[in-house]
């Protein structure tokens, strides 16, 4: 039995060392051959099944994600101002925001081709963005980068910047002026609201 | 036309009265009444008439066709974006351009087949507003232009001064003709766009809002041509994440260099560098200064006049290149 668990610990040691080994472009990388290899081959997820697809996303992509930190990054200058329960309730909701977001966006997938730009970053930086580009056939290519920080658990994105578009900071405004006129809750009332209008709206089952 | 262009100018003018009066809302939008107005006539049009169109077009014709559309007017733009890359100094990437509308234009029969994209030639995004942009032009006041959509004082008048007349389509003498063309475009344009619109509506939490920071940070983008110099942010510094400074240090240093022409190489490689976290965009307009030359003076919370300082030179730039054109011999 203890020597069940010594092993179990250990696993869980070498996972995390192993996690923390993986360059941050060589993470996005393999997320992206991943799921993009299931969604050229998977006919429900061509179709638009937007269930399958969320949970796609849930399995491969968000345990790479740190939602704290971005919903941070969102806040702003608001954050520290949301008391512990209420900066859950923000993560969460920002959460499910942006996974619908992801999703539809990869729903409209049509065998672009995603390049790597080479990592300019100095050895041992704890925070790198990796860049990346879309070529689709016809139009200019589109830069999709990854913020990523060094986390325990690996490295984590807090901020995608799609065309020189932050989909994190560019909530900014519309959180700022929420909180003026309604409060933190009142950010917190109103994501809820898209978040259950969304769900019925693709008949997704609410996260 | 005219008219047009005359509302406009007069709008930069307000944009500019406008900037002194502090707003509740974004220091970039002292229109916004005005643009909200506008941003939801535009909702209507589009919902009412063009959306409908561009699905209707989606639909019946198969999607080699669209593509071919989409080409044909792609091809024609590229002789532009040519100029303006020759007019920001990147004489390869205009080449290349020009190349890409010879390829294209010939082998490609007329455009309709990009070929020179598959043959390394990669199609560019620039147009006279990018070129005001990285000669040091600060965007000024936010705008919704009717119909046409996010805009700023700098890339409308841009837009009504240069990249109209740097367009094609409007050197084709038969008036039914052209606008027929202009129409087809537009909606070719919307049908391309119709999933994205979508997604961004479902994303946003106030439409108007999430429309008007992403036009902002991507214009901001494509004037470095996808390589911003990162400013730096102080709401950034009230995270606890690994990595960060505190906002005393941020503060006790000074912000990226920013700028433009010639020497904007240096700059993005200083922003390679460790730097200072970058500055909330709304915060500092980008402003003309040597390169390498630290706004000091920029204080990280402090931000500039809405309409750039140098405001009456946007126009006399805008005047000035109009007379380039005829030097280069586009106009017919």
């Amino acid at each position: 039995m203890i020597k069940l668990f010594v092993a179990f610990c250990f696993s869980l040691f070498a996972t995390a060392i192993g996690a923390q080994d993986v360059a941050p472009d060589a993470l996005i990388r393999s997320i992206s051959d991943d799921v993009i290899g299931i969604v050229k081959q998977d006919k429900d997820i061509k179709a638009g099944n937007r269930s399958k697809i969320n949970d796609l996303v849930e399995a491969k992509v968000l345990p790479h994600f740190s939602f704290n930190h971005m919903t941070a990054l969102a806040m702003g200058r608001n954050w520290p101002k949301a008391n512990a329960e209420q900066q859950k309730a923000l993560v969460a909701e920002f959460r499910a925001l942006l996974v619908h977001t992801y999703s539809g966006a990869l729903s409209t997938y049509k065998n672009e081709v995603i390049e790597f730009r080479p990592l300019r970053a100095a050895a041992g930086d704890p925070d790198v963005t990796v860049r990346t580009q879309v070529k689709r056939p016809g139009t200019e290519p589109i830069g999709i980068d990854y913020s990523m920080e060094k986390t325990p658990g690996g490295w984590k994105v807090y901020d995608v910047v799609v065309g020189g578009v932050s989909l994190v900071t560019n909530y900014r405004d519309s959180f700022n002026a929420e909180i003026r006129e309604n409060g933190v809750d009142g950010l917190i009332k109103s994501l809820a609201s898209k978040n259950r209008s969304l769900a019925t709206q693709s008949g997704a089952k609410p996260k | 036309m005219l008219r047009c262009f005359s509302g406009l100018l007069l709008l930069g003018a307000l944009g500019g009265l406008g900037g002194c009066a502090t707003t509740g809302g974004n220091p970039d939008d002292p229109l916004e009444s005005y643009n909200r107005a506008m941003f939801t006539f535009n909702d209507g049009v589009d919902k009412a008439i063009i959306k409908p169109i561009a699905s209707g077009y989606k639909a019946v014709l198969p999607e080699f066709a669209r593509t071919g559309v989409t080409n044909f007017f792609a091809n024609l733009g590229d002789i532009w974006i040519g100029v303006n890359n020759v007019l920001q100094g990147k004489v390869g990437a205009g080449v290349s351009d020009f190349g890409r509308f010879a390829i294209n234009t010939t082998v490609g029969i007329l455009g309709l087949f990009d070929v020179a994209s598959n043959a390394g030639l990669e199609k560019h995004n620039e147009d006279f507003g990018q070129t005001l942009g990285r000669w040091g032009v600060g965007s000024g006041a936010f705008v919704v232009l009717p119909v046409l959509g996010p805009s700023s004082v700098r890339d409308a008048i841009s837009l009504f001064a240069a990249d109209w007349h740097g367009d094609p389509l409007w050197y084709v003498g038969n008036i039914p003709a052209r606008n027929e063309l202009y129409g087809v475009r537009l909606v070719d344009n919307r049908a391309n766009l119709l999933d994205l619109g979508q997604l961004a509506e479902d994303a946003a939490l106030d439409y108007y809002s999430y429309v008007r920071g992403a036009y902002l940070q991507r214009r901001r983008s494509l004037i470095y041509d996808g390589d911003p110099p990162r400013e730096s942010d102080p709401d950034r510094s009230s995270e606890s994440g690994p990595g960060r400074k505190s906002a005393a240090q941020a503060e006790g240093e000074p912000a990226p260099a920013r700028l433009t022409g010639a020497s904007v190489q240096p700059v993005i490689a200083a922003a390679d560098q460790e730097l200072a976290p970058a500055q909330e965009f709304s915060g500092v307009r980008p402003q003309p200064a040597a390169a390498g030359q630290a706004a000091a003076s920029v204080g990280p919370r402090s931000y500039q006049p809405m309409v750039p300082r140098n405001y009456a030179a946007v126009l006399a730039v805008s005047g000035e290149t109009r007379t380039g054109f005829v030097r280069t011999g586009l106009r017919p």
